[in-house]
């Protein structure tokens, strides 16, 4: 059967960086999307602050090292544009003029004051596709509001939901508004594709996210608008407990050595059953633990007989006993054990490693999903600096080596 | 005209996947949510209106659910697969998340879907993905969050506390996330002259590269990040950036300034607050303001740069601990200095900024005879209108709707039981 790659043929002039934005782009880019980052030659790229950030291979630094970098833009091509000069600008729209979508995460307005908001590049293409993807979004009281992932988590409720009854928010440990941030701004894209495929319209799509983490809580809204009840209220949140459907016992429970846990989610009273039956203790067969609503009653005393039973335990033996009983238990698993040792993301073909033009090899996050018919693929890494200017202004805008070579010397690329 | 009218999306009703549903629904699809008789266990989910359990009141149901019509049709009966065949022959999209097997067990296999019905979109998601040897493991939202890395990265500097989830059903909707992207992606090709496929999404493997730099610390220098609370989960301890404020509530403090006009804005506000003589540390403040940027790499190791630097964070907390979280937040905002107020989610829905980008909808709810508010759009597309075009279905509600639209004989369907015994 013919393969082909599914976004093959489309273009996309790529401004977005760290991973809010980059990520999405590395989602088009792995399905075969030409994506041609455009970066300031001034700075070498330093707007994306993860190319100069940690971590690295070894002792080598500056804007080609960044793994960080190297991880979210796989498959794309770099080249420079110094947008502060008139050459620059109208190198950008001939490359406008020949993409289909432009993509940007800067913050509110910038594009704009380049000279390059919507209603110019509409002029430049007409059905061109622009996506903005900010904090706070474009219009709103807060939209001069300076954020980055931990920020847009705890304005947008998420951070709040992170913790146990009655202690300061967890938070989330890591920038999970981020790579949803992309996952938003990537659907934009495409339903804005199919959108022109259908219409033959272009238009921009005004992303927050912000607007993305407040939709993330609706059940918790719902409950607020409709019954009138906070989730800011004794007892909330409910750390690893589940009310929504209501579970009991459902935690991370202590295991045994050092720092490592395991969790337990007994959903119904048939799963307690089995549990009964892997503890195999007097406690457990007690009849006030039979029902939901017991268990639910008493769950501190469970949670305390769980940590006790699985303290004595390594953690993937209690998973092991837990599934073969048919109860949902998985080990808490440390990045080491998940990368490397488990079947489950190897199978997948998770880690796949690609070849930069400096860092060398090194592995990268890949994508959780297999396509029957046009498979992803990451092997080229991240574009160093400028790495592929020469190749894009002569191969996409026809220019010549000599003419490319000019630009350089007068500070355009 | 939103960017999906037209497009068919059969979903299998599960727990798991509805969330996907709700994405493509809330953009236009015509969503058919396939329940067995007796409903999608879903709709037993807390919470429910009033606390009144009734698979016509949950909320949880109500919001995954929105911009889809349901239809009630046991497949795993000879007639109710028959009509199933019928509504995929006519589909753009099957979204399903049963478990690895289920619907080659029920004459589903790949040959009858993708196979038989070129032009068919087949979404698959499952705990583990279809094959290899977790395939069969149970998992839930918890355990599919503890077991692909996020748990690690998320809880407390006390390590004697476990590692937390982030709740609200982030583990469904970061597979559903992907499962979306994948459909779109694989319509997207379709739509230019490709032809439709199959598609599995892993929820372990989905949550396992949403983890940040927990994977490529690990990928790149074989390094593991440890917990802290309210922060980056980091190999080495870094500062707190959460501050409590003087109402009780918190904020994240991003970071602290680094900059000369950042030390310049923030000394101030402090003025401004008249709490500068409170703060023996302000003169560093001032020396922030008269030197180059902070190196961030020299805290620890330059006496200077690690003084001016921790005068911005004391600063910061000094001014918390006198004003509220909103007052600390818009401040801070206002000088210049990155930083948000921690909010509940109602919170979040009630603040003005939100409610002027649109982010409360009103749908008019039957159930109880008045509107709603919702969450309003994830993204503001110029064109392609969002929109919840209807709330989500009473049990089965659209059965007859639906089948007569394919041409099936209702009456048929009815008298087999693939509806249910009524």
């Amino acid at each position: 059967m013919e393969r082909r790659r599914a976004l093959e043929d489309i273009r996309v002039c790529d401004f977005t960086g760290q991973l809010a934005g980059a990520g999405a782009t590395k989602w088009l880019a792995a399905f075969g999307a030409d994506v041609i980052r455009i970066e300031d030659p001034v700075n070498q790229g330093a707007w994306d602050i993860l190319r100069m950030a940690p971590p690295f291979v070894d002792e080598r630094r500056g804007p080609d090292f960044g793994c960080g970098f190297n991880n979210h833009n796989t498959g794309k091509r770099g080249i420079t544009l110094n947008l502060r000069t008139a050459r620059g600008k109208d190198l950008l729209a001939a490359i406008v003029e020949r993409s289909d979508v432009v993509a940007e995460n800067f913050a509110a307005g910038v594009l704009d004051r380049l000279g390059f908001g919507y209603e110019a590049l509409r002029r430049i293409r007409p059905d061109i596709v622009y996506v903005s993807n900010c904090g706070f979004g474009h219009v709103g009281p807060y939209a001069k509001f300076k954020t980055w992932g931990p920020i847009v988590q705890a304005v947008s409720g998420l951070t709040f939901m992170s913790g146990l009854p009655d202690m300061e928010p967890a938070g989330w440990g890591f920038s999970y508004m981020d790579h949803t941030g992309g996952f938003y701004m990537a659907m934009a894209v495409l339903l804005a594709l199919i959108h022109r495929e259908r219409t033959g319209e272009g238009q921009w799509v005004d992303m927050a996210c912000c607007d993305v983490g407040l939709t993330l809580n609706g059940p918790a809204i719902l409950d607020y608008t409709v019954n009138g009840r906070p989730m800011r209220r004794q007892g909330q949140p409910n750390g690893n407990r589940s009310d929504w459907p209501g579970m009991a016992p459902h935690g991370i429970y202590r295991a045994a050595g050092e720092d490592e846990w395991v969790a337990i989610a007994c959903r119904n009273d048939a799963d307690w059953a089995a549990c009964v039956s892997v503890f195999d203790q007097a406690w457990a067969r007690e009849s006030r633990w039979a029902t939901l609503a017991g268990r639910l009653d008493g769950q501190d005393e469970i949670d305390a007989r769980l940590n006790e039973w699985c303290g004595t335990r390594e953690k993937f033996e209690v998973q092991r006993l837990f599934q073969a009983a048919h109860v949902p238990a998985a080990a808490v698993q440390k990045p080491e054990e998940r990368i490397e040792h488990d079947p489950a993301t190897a199978e997948f073909g998770l880690w796949p490693t690609v070849r930069h033009s400096k860092i060398g090899t090194v592995r990268v996050d890949g994508l959780p999903v297999r396509f029957s018919e046009t498979p992803w693929s990451i092997e080229r890494g991240g574009p160093c600096v400028g790495e592929h200017t020469e190749e894009v202004l002569t191969g996409l805008l026809g220019l010549t080596v000599e003419e490319v070579a000019t630009l350089r010397k007068e500070g355009v690329v | 005209m939103s960017a999906l009218v037209g497009v068919r999306v059969i979903e299998l009703a599960h727990e798991r996947i509805a969330f996907a549903g709700k994405l493509l629904g809330d953009m236009g699809a015509d969503v058919v949510v396939v329940e067995p008789p007796g409903g999608s266990p879903m709709r037993s989910h807390e919470p429910f209106v009033d606390d009144l359990p009734d698979r016509e009141r949950s909320l949880t149901w109500w919001h995954y659910n929105t911009s889809k019509r349901s239809i009630v049709l046991d497949w795993r009966c000879p007639e109710g697969l028959e009509a199933l065949r019928v509504l995929l022959a006519r589909a753009d999209i099957l979204i399903e998340a049963e478990d690895p097997g289920v619907l080659v067990q029920n004459g589903l296999d790949d040959a009858a879907l993708t196979g038989a019905l070129p032009r068919l979109v087949h979404v698959s998601m499952t705990p583990f993905g279809p094959t290899g040897e977790r395939r069969h493991e149970l998992a839930t939202d918890l355990t599919i969050l503890a077991g692909s890395g996020p748990a690690w990265n998320c809880g407390y500097d006390d390590h004697r506390l476990p590692p937390i989830r982030g709740g609200g059903g982030h583990g469904y909707a970061i597979g559903c996330h992907y499962a979306a992207m994948s459909a779109l992606t694989a319509l997207l090709h379709r739509e230019r002259g490709g032809r439709g496929q199959r598609v599995d999404v892993s929820m372990h493997a989905a949550a396992n590269v949403t983890t940040e730099m927990a994977s490529y610390d690990w990928l790149v220098q074989k390094r593991t990040v440890q917990r802290q609370t309210g922060r980056h989960a980091t190999e080495k301890r870094s500062m707190p950036s959460q501050v409590r404020c003087a109402d009780g509530r918190y904020v994240n403090t991003g970071v602290p300034p680094r900059t000369p006009q950042e030390f310049g804005r923030l000394l101030a506000w402090l003025r401004e607050l008249d709490l500068e003589q409170e703060l023996p540390e302000a003169v560093f403040l001032q020396m922030g303001m008269e030197r180059d940027r902070i190196d961030l790499s020299k805290i620890g190791t330059d006496d200077e740069v690690t003084a001016i630097f921790a005068a911005g964070r004391e600063a910061l907390v000094l001014i918390a601990s006198r004003v509220s979280a909103q007052q600390f937040f818009l401040g801070a905002q206002r000088a210049g200095l990155p930083a948000g107020v921690i909010y509940s989610p109602e919170e979040a829905f009630e603040d003005p900024h939100f409610v002027a980008r649109g982010m409360q909808v009103e749908v008019e709810q039957p159930q109880l005879g008045r509107k709603v508010r919702y969450p309003g759009p994830p993204y503001a597309f110029g064109k392609s209108r969002w929109m919840i075009s209807h709330p989500a279905p009473a049990l089965g509600q659209h059965t007859e709707e639906v089948l007569a639209e394919a041409g099936i004989d209702v009456a048929r369907v009815r008298a087999s039981g693939a509806f249910g015994r009524s």
